[in-house]
Parts: C-alpha cells; structure tokens; sequence
C-alpha cells in the first residue's frame, strides 16, 4: 500500500512537466544508445551500422519518451492542463470576450452569493438553541393583538397548570441605568425567568446560570452579561464575574457571561440578564401584560396539541378572573418562526431575483459563446482534419467554458462579499439588533456550497451551449469557407430564442422593482398627520432614586423642557411616553361611561404626553382644546383622542365633554375628552392606525420618555447639544438613541426592508435590462454581420436604406415584442409572490406595467438602432465583392 | 488484498502485454540481485542473454518499467561511469525492491507449480 501511495505521490509531483525530467530521460536515453553502439563496434560493425543497429533495438525512441512520461505523470491531468493553457491563451487572445463574460458571471454570481448568505443565516442556519424547531412562542391572545403580552400572574399559572412544555421561562424587555465614565448611560436589558437560558439550551461561557428560585422575590440581584457586552464594558475581564456593579442604583453581582453567538431576537438589544425578582407594578396586578414566553415543547407534543391545552387554560382562568382575563386566550406558535418569519418573503424575493439575474448573465454568456464557436468552426476543423479526436475537441471546449467558469466565481465571490459587507452596513443599528442572525454573515459552508452548486451548473451550461453548435460530421464541411448560411440561421434561431427569454426575465425583474420602488414610495410618503422633519428626538430616563415622587418627575421634566427650549434654533419641545410610528402598542382598555359594556377589551394606544406636543410634532387638532400647565394630578383627569378613536367609540356623538374610564370605572381612571386630534400615525409606516388617547404627562408622569424637540435649524446638528442640555439639568440623568424623527422613520426596520428589497430588485432590474439589452445587441449585430450579403443584393436591385432599416429593426421589434408580452404574463404571475410585500399598490398595477414596456422598448430600439444604421450604410459594391 | 505486481503495472496494459510486463519487473530485479548495479542497457542485454536468446526484446520497453519499479522504491537510480568510461545511469536494487523480489518469485513459483502439474501428462487416467 505505502508503495502504491509513494509512486502516486511521485506522479503527482511529476504532474507539471518538469524540463529537468525530459532532459534526464534524453540523456539516459543517448547513454544506453552509446554504450550499444561501443558493443555493436567491438562486435565488428562498421560504425553507421553500430549506431543504427542500437537504434533499431531501442525502438521509437518518441514512442518510447511518451510512454516514460505517461508512467511519470498521469496524462489525463497532463493533456488537461494542456487544454487550460490553451483555453487561457484563447481567452487573451479575445480579451473584450473574456472580460465581458467574466464580468457578466461574476454580477450574477456575485449578487445570489450575497442574497444566499443572508438566506442561510437567517432561514437555513438553525437559531443557536439547543433542537430549535422544539421551542414556542408563548403568548396571550387579545382581541386587538392575535399576539399580545402576556401578564406575569397569569404567567406564573400557565407554568403550573400546563402539561405540554417541558420548561416554560418568561421575558420581558428593561433597562437600567449605570454609570459609565461617559456620564449615566441607559442600557438595554432583559429581565427573564429563571429557567430561561436552560430552556433554550444555552450555557454561559464564564461563571454560571441563574439558580431555580433566583427570580423569587427574596433573592438577590443578580446579572448576566452578553459577550458583546463584557468585552466592551468590561475589557472581557475574567475576574468580573462575583463583582457587583449599580444597576440603576441596585447593586447588582454578575454571575456569567453569554456565549459569543448567542442572540435572541426579541431582545436583540439587551446588554444586561436579570431575573424578573423585583416585580413591578404591572406585573403585579392580573389586568396588566408585559411578558411574552418561551416554551420548550415535551417529546411528542405539538405545537397544535399545545395551543389547545394552553387554550384551555386559558379559559379555565377567565371563569376564575372574569375581571381581568375575560377574552384572554392562549396564542402559541413556532419561535424560530417568531423570529425570522418576516424577513422570511423579503429574502426569498431577493434570491428569486438575483437567480434571475444569474439566469440571465449566463445566458448571454452562452450566446456569446455560441457566436464565438460559430466564427470557429473552421478552427476546429482544422484541428479535427489535423488529428485531433472528437472528444479531445469537445474537452477543449468544456475546458474553455471550465477556465470563464472559474474565473467568473472567483471574481464573483469577491464580488458577493463586497455586496454582502454593503448590505450590512446599510441596516440601521436598530433593524439589526432585531435581526441578530444576521451579525453572525459570513463565506460560511453552506455558502461555499452554494457557490459551488451555481458554478458547476454553469459550467454545465457553458460546456454543453457550444456542443450543441459542434456538429462533428459536418467538420469537413466548414473547412469551405462558403459553409456560412445554414449555421448563421441555426445560430440565429437559438440565439433569438435565448434574447426572447433574457428580455423576458428583464420584463420580470423590472416590473417587480417598479412594484416594490412605487410601494416604498408610497411607505415613505404615507400620511403621518405630523411634521416628520426638523424634529429631533432623544430618549430621557430619569433615576428612580433622586426622583421618588411624581411630582418631583413632574419637575425635572419641565425644567428638562424649559432647558432645552433656549438651545439656540430650537421652537418647541415636548416629552411623549411613545415616540409616533414606533408601532401599535402600550395600550389601554377603556370603557365609555354611560355605554353599554359586557366586560369587553377596548384596546386603544396609549399616550402619556407633555402640553406642548401636538404643536412640537404639528399635529391638527380636529376640535376641542389640548391640555394645559395646570392640569396636573390635583384637578380632574383629561385626555384628547384620535380620530379613530372618536369614530370608533363616539359614532354620532360628539365626544368633547364625554367621560370614559377602564374597564371597572374606577374613580381614578375617569377621564374627561378635552379635544380630538386627526390620526397621529402611531404604527409602524405599514400598519393599521388604531384608536389612540393622549393624557396629560402632568397626571401620568414616568421615568423614561422621549423628548421631542422641534428646531428652525438643522435637526441632526442640534443632538450632541441637546444631549449635553439635559446633562446640564442633572448628570445623572440617562439618555439614549438621539436621532432625528426622519433618521428614527427611515432606519426603521420596515422601512429598511422595504428599502433594501425596492434598491435590491430595482439593482437587479436595472443589471437585467442592460444584459438583455446587450443580448438583443449581440443578436442584431451578428444577424447584419451574417446579412451583409444579402443586403447588398437586396441594395443592388434597388432597396431603399429605409428599408433596410425596417428590415433590421423589424427583427429587433418582434424580438422585443415578444419579450415584453412574456415578460408582462409572467410577472404578472410572479408579483403575486411579492403581494405581501406590497404596500398601497396592486400586483397589476397599469402604470408600471406601462413604464417597464416603454423603458424596455425604448432601450430595445437604441440597441438595436446601432446595428440596423450598420446595415445602411452597407456599400452594396464591397458587400458583394467581399463574399 | 494480497500484494499482486502484475496487476498493478499491468493497470494500463492490455491482458497479453500484462503477464509480460509483470514478469519484466521480475526479470529486472533478479538480474539486479544477480549482477548488483547495473546500467539499463546491461540490464536488457543480461535479461537478452538469460533468456538465452529467446526473448527478442525492444530495449526501450524496458525504461517505462524500471521507472515504475524507482516510483515504488524497489530501486534506486544514480549515474555513474561505465566499464568502458562511459556516463551512465546505474539502478540498484533497494532493501525493499529484495523483499519484493522474494516475494514476487515464489509467488510465480507457486503459480508455475500449479500450472505445471495442470499441464502434466494425467497419471492416474
């Protein structure tokens, strides 16, 4: 065996030709021939005899040099690479070929190894949980929510009475402020039940889990850290761990750190680990939801089976509360799902359209290649006639697309690494914390794969297209140079085929990125009911332990307002306890007095805001009045409403005047409608616009708000000073995320990923209409190249040059033509798949159908124009002698 | 699976060359053993002579083979002068290419006993 291994080793060494080797041969060769011939001379021989005789003993002595090297190299790799050097030559020799393919393949490339990366960390790659596809999202089920939070009491029973989830551990989201050599800094956290990381099946790194019991009441602070964050807070010291650090006044021990790839996406921003021990005053109470849970289901249980248990339960419960959980169900259903479902349409249209683009690269790549194996046939023949064996031709053939192959990946690769770091630079800090599978992007495995997978089945393509136009038994033939008319129409015929499916693919990929650009349009611009611009925003929080009181909020805050009002620029400022188009959420439940009620859950968004608001953000107020100074927790409670809100619960009535309440009307939650304003967009950009009630910050004060600031000037300048404003008032108050309201509506992440999809798609749309274009081009011109002759008859015997242009353009325009209504039907088609990506724009949308045929008609006619004033301009007389 | 010369060298060869080709290498290594280093043209007219004259041999078939033989270590190749001055490359047999030698001759032993007694007139008829 170790034999057999060591002349395989010295074959491979000897697979390039060493001249050494040869030359060692020839020699040895020469010695034997005189050390022969001395014998031959001795023998008697006449010295021409000796010599030849050795000679003739010896055998060929080609023959026999080609043997030698056969056993010192293995020869299929030899001729192999034979072939790649004479493939490589053949490519220099035509660099304008060979750049232009190499380029083509490598965008097309290039952009599906981008989109599949993302595609793999966030839909293939398993979440890096212990069997991920076991773990569910826990909630309760709402009337207004399918989805909606779960309250912490309620929590606390579904983990006793259910039968279905091995572990079922609770979040919630947090944040404490610690004192960092930069001034108090808010910081993200999450506080978590104590079971948490044990059912998602994640160790920490250093130091060790929270103990079962750690989230009672009784147990001590105690605090896990992200690896992120123990690297940049900490300097990654070991020794962190059993060291207690002031978590907003708490001395708080860390006990672990997080592993480097952890992430959980509904709390990608948390920083800080703790136990939900401390409860606070909503947890308390059973109406109160700020939990969502995970749930790890027991072996053999379904997601099905377990949503109908926790239903159950969930029932059991509201014949128990029938105060705070009437209408309260269960809603259970996949995490990983939960996670990634809504990028999920997003990523598979992006690699949907970047195959597309592939699709197309390579086709006009293979067209290129037929043309070039057309101009040569007599090439091949030649070498045919010369000897060489079909197969060997062929396998020069499949070796020259082999060499584009290669070279359009690598560079593709690099090409697709570069889009890769771009696209990633373009989230927005938030939309990535949101989506943390996508930090870990890299050239992984899979990728690699993938690369591989769309190089070989290119190579495939380039290898068999010109196969098709190697008609061995016709070699002969093409050695006569007037061998020209039946290959042309062959070759035409093919390659009209191939322009027709690449204009229609153009077809698909513009519509889609008129559909998707026209729908971000409309995102972007859709009706907020305020002045998104020259707003700037920071996030306040105020420490709990300098202001115990409500009054004492009331008072830092106003001088908060009053101090940031005389920063230069600035016209008006105003606190609110949500930011607008931060998404539905932080809602009530209200109860009109003087309504028929049956315990149902009116759920409306609610709003703490300071006097100043509705004018800060320039929001109409429709009737009434908004609040003023004075009304504070001493006078009786007011509130102003939206639009939706009056029309949902005042239908015909005027609700200035009216009162409503909570759901049990108690005396303190009684409010008084003061004014109606018109529907502040609330939602997300793309989502519903719900009833909303704003009340008075005076009466409802808390400790972490956003200031709104509106200025004359420039928003983003105004940050870095507001911020060093509300320092001023009281260093040891947090602030954090200060952005503008245009950078807050632009990084969000719908906004991002209807964004990133319109450029993406409209990148691709635009790479396809150029190929495509080029294609016809390419057609065009090799059908004049091919007519020029018949051309010149034609012009002999009297056509006219506009003729000849209508001839010309006449092909160009089927061509085209057909393209486009094929490109229409599959589209249309095909933007049924984007329909859940679309916002305020129908699939069939007339006008962009109508653009993309206008743009692509007009691009098809320039590119066929060159060629067809080519035609034209044919001097019949040298047409013809030239043939 | 037992060590077969033939077939490793015979990989390429057609059926009649293969038996031949093994049995070169064999003839080779034992004139090595017989004669210690030698240059390959005093190889093939060692073999020649050996043979007694019956096998007409191509010399240069000869070199593909001992090239194998080098490539699996059962000789070695250095050049040197000739009885007569004259530069040569010399091959010697290696401690391996021995043991392969014994183990390929009584492999062939065997194989010709066997054949041999197949071929021997029937004597209990």
């Amino acid at each position: 065996m170790i034999n057999r291994l060591r002349a395989w080793l010295d074959k491979l060494n000897g697979v390039v030709p060493t001249q050494e080797d040869e030359q060692d041969f020839s020699s040895e060769l020469e010695s034997h021939l005189q050390l022969h011939t001395d014998d031959n001379l001795r023998a008697g021989m006449s010295p021409q005899d000796a010599r030849r005789n050795a000679i003739l003993k010896l055998g060929g002595i080609e023959h026999i040099k080609q043997a030698h090297r056969e056993v010192r190299t293995f020869p299929l790799v030899e001729t192999t690479i034979q072939d790649i050097r004479y493939a490589l030559r053949q490519l220099r020799r035509s660099p304008g070929f060979t750049i232009t393919a190499v380029l083509m393949l490598a965008l097309g490339i290039g952009a599906s190894i981008a989109i599949f990366a993302f595609v793999d960390a966030a839909l293939i790659k398993p979440l890096p949980y212990a069997d991920p596809t076991r773990l569910a999202d826990v909630a309760e089920r709402g009337v207004a929510f399918p989805r909606s939070n779960l309250s912490y009491q309620d929590f606390r029973d579904w983990q006793k009475m259910n039968k279905v989830f091995s572990s079922l551990e609770a979040y919630t989201g947090g944040g404490y402020l610690l004192a960092t050599p930069s001034g108090v800094e808010p910081v993200p956290a999450a506080r978590v039940s104590d079971g948490f990381f044990r059912a998602l099946g994640i160790k920490p790194i250093l130091g060790r889990d929270f103990f079962s019991g750690e989230d009672q009441p009784n147990a001590p602070a105690t605090a896990i850290l992200t690896f992120g964050s123990w690297q940049s807070r900490f300097g990654g010291r070991k020794e962190i761990i059993g060291q207690t650090i002031n978590l907003s006044g708490t001395p708080t021990t860390i006990i672990g750190v997080l592993p480097e790839d952890f992430q959980f996406a509904p709390r990608g921003s948390a920083e800080f680990w703790t136990t939900l021990h401390v409860l606070t005053n909503c947890e308390k109470r059973r109406s109160c939801h700020n939990l969502f849970a995970i749930g790890r289901l027991k072996d053999g249980v379904s997601l099905e089976t377990a949503q109908t248990e926790m239903a159950a339960i969930a029932k059991q419960l509201e014949i128990q509360y029938p105060g705070s959980n009437r209408d309260q169900g269960a809603h259970i259903a996949s995490l990983p799902e939960l996670i990634v479902g809504t990028i999920r349409p997003i990523l598979l249209v992006l690699l949907a359209g970047a195959c597309l683009l592939l699709v197309i690269a390579c086709v006009n790549v293979a067209s290129l290649l037929l043309v070039r194996s057309e101009s040569r046939r007599r090439e091949f023949a030649v070498r045919g006639a010369l000897g060489a064996s079909p197969t060997r031709l062929v396998r020069q053939f499949v070796t020259e697309g082999l060499v584009l192959v290669t070279g359009g990946t690598v560079t593709g690769v690099a090409v697709g690494y570069l889009t890769m770091r771009l696209l990633l630079g373009l989230i927005s800090k938030d939309a990535l914390s949101s989506m943390p599978y996508l930090n870990h992007l890299s050239l992984n495995p899979h990728v690699v794969l993938f690369t591989a997978i769309i190089a070989l089945l290119a190579a495939l393509i380039f290898s068999f297209t010109p196969l098709l136009r190697l008609p061995t038994a016709a070699m002969r033939e093409a050695l006569n140079d007037g061998d020209r008319g039946s290959a042309g129409t062959l070759w035409r015929r093919l390659g009209a085929r191939l322009v027709i499916l690449e204009l229609t693919i153009a077809v698909v990929l513009l519509v889609g990125a008129g559909l998707l650009g026209k729908s971000f349009y409309r995102l972007l611009h859709v009706d907020l009911a305020f002045e998104p611009s020259n707003l700037s925003t920071l996030y306040i929080s105020i420490p709990t332990n300098s202001y115990k009181k409500d009054e004492d909020l009331i008072v830092v805050t106003r001088k908060i307002i009053e101090r940031t009002s005389t920063l230069p620029g600035v016209t008006s400022v105003a606190a609110t306890s949500v930011l607008p188009v931060s998404g539905n959420g932080n809602t009530d439940w209200i109860r009109v007095v003087g309504h028929p009620f049956h315990g149902e859950h009116n759920e409306v968004n609610e709003r703490d805001v300071s006097v100043d608001y509705f004018k800060t953000i320039q929001a109409r107020l429709l009737r009434g009045r908004v609040f003023n100074e004075q009304e504070d927790r001493t006078r009786p409670r007011v509130a102003v409403i939206n639009k939706a809100f009056a029309d949902k619960y005042f239908p015909g009535e005027d609700p200035i005047g009216k009162k409503y309440g909570g759901g049990d009307l108690s005396p303190d939650s009684i409010k008084e409608v003061i004014g109606i304003v018109d529907n502040i967009r609330e939602s997300s950009l793309d989502g519903e616009i719900w009833p909303a009630e704003y009340k008075a910050y005076n009466q409802d004060s808390d400790t972490f708000f956003a200031l709104v600031v509106r200025t004359s000037g420039n928003d983003k300048a105004l940050l870095p000073s507001l911020n060093n404003a509300v320092h001023q008032v009281d260093p040891g108050i947090g602030t954090t995320d200060p952005q503008t309201m245009q950078q807050r509506i632009n990084g969000s992440q719908t906004a991002y990923l209807h964004r990133s999809a319109a450029w993406l798609v409209g990148g691709f749309a635009a790479l396809a209409l150029f190929l495509g274009v080029i294609g016809l081009y390419g057609v065009i011109a090799y059908s004049v190249s091919q007519r020029t002759r018949e051309i010149g008859v034609r012009m002999a015997l009297g056509a006219q040059r506009v003729t000849v242009y209508q001839l010309i353009l006449r092909e160009a325009g089927v061509l085209t033509a057909i393209g486009i209504t094929a490109g229409i039907f599959c589209a249309l088609g095909a933007s049924t798949l984007l329909r859940g990506l679309l916002f305020q724009i129908r699939t069939w949308d007339i006008s962009t159908l109508a653009f993309v045929a206008i743009v692509l008609g007009a691009a098809a006619l320039i590119a066929s124009y060159i060629p067809a004033h080519r035609a034209a301009s044919i001097n019949p007389v040298e047409a013809l002698r030239a043939e | 699976m037992p060590y077969s010369y033939g077939k490793t060298i015979g990989a390429h060869m057609g059926d009649k060359t293969d038996v031949w080709q093994g049995t070169l290498a064999l003839m080779v290594l034992k004139t090595l053993e017989c004669m210690g280093p030698l240059h390959g043209y005093g190889i093939a007219r060692r073999i020649e002579q050996t043979s007694g004259d019956l096998l007409a041999l191509n010399y240069g078939t000869l070199y593909p083979a001992l090239l194998r033989l080098e490539q699996e270590g059962a000789i070695a190749s250095e050049w040197g002068l000739s009885d007569n001055n004259r530069r040569a490359k010399f091959y010697s047999l290696t401690r391996d290419g021995r043991r392969l030698l014994h183990k390929e001759a009584r492999s062939w032993e065997q194989t010709t006993a066997i054949l041999a007694r197949f071929l021997a007139p029937s004597e209990e008829a």
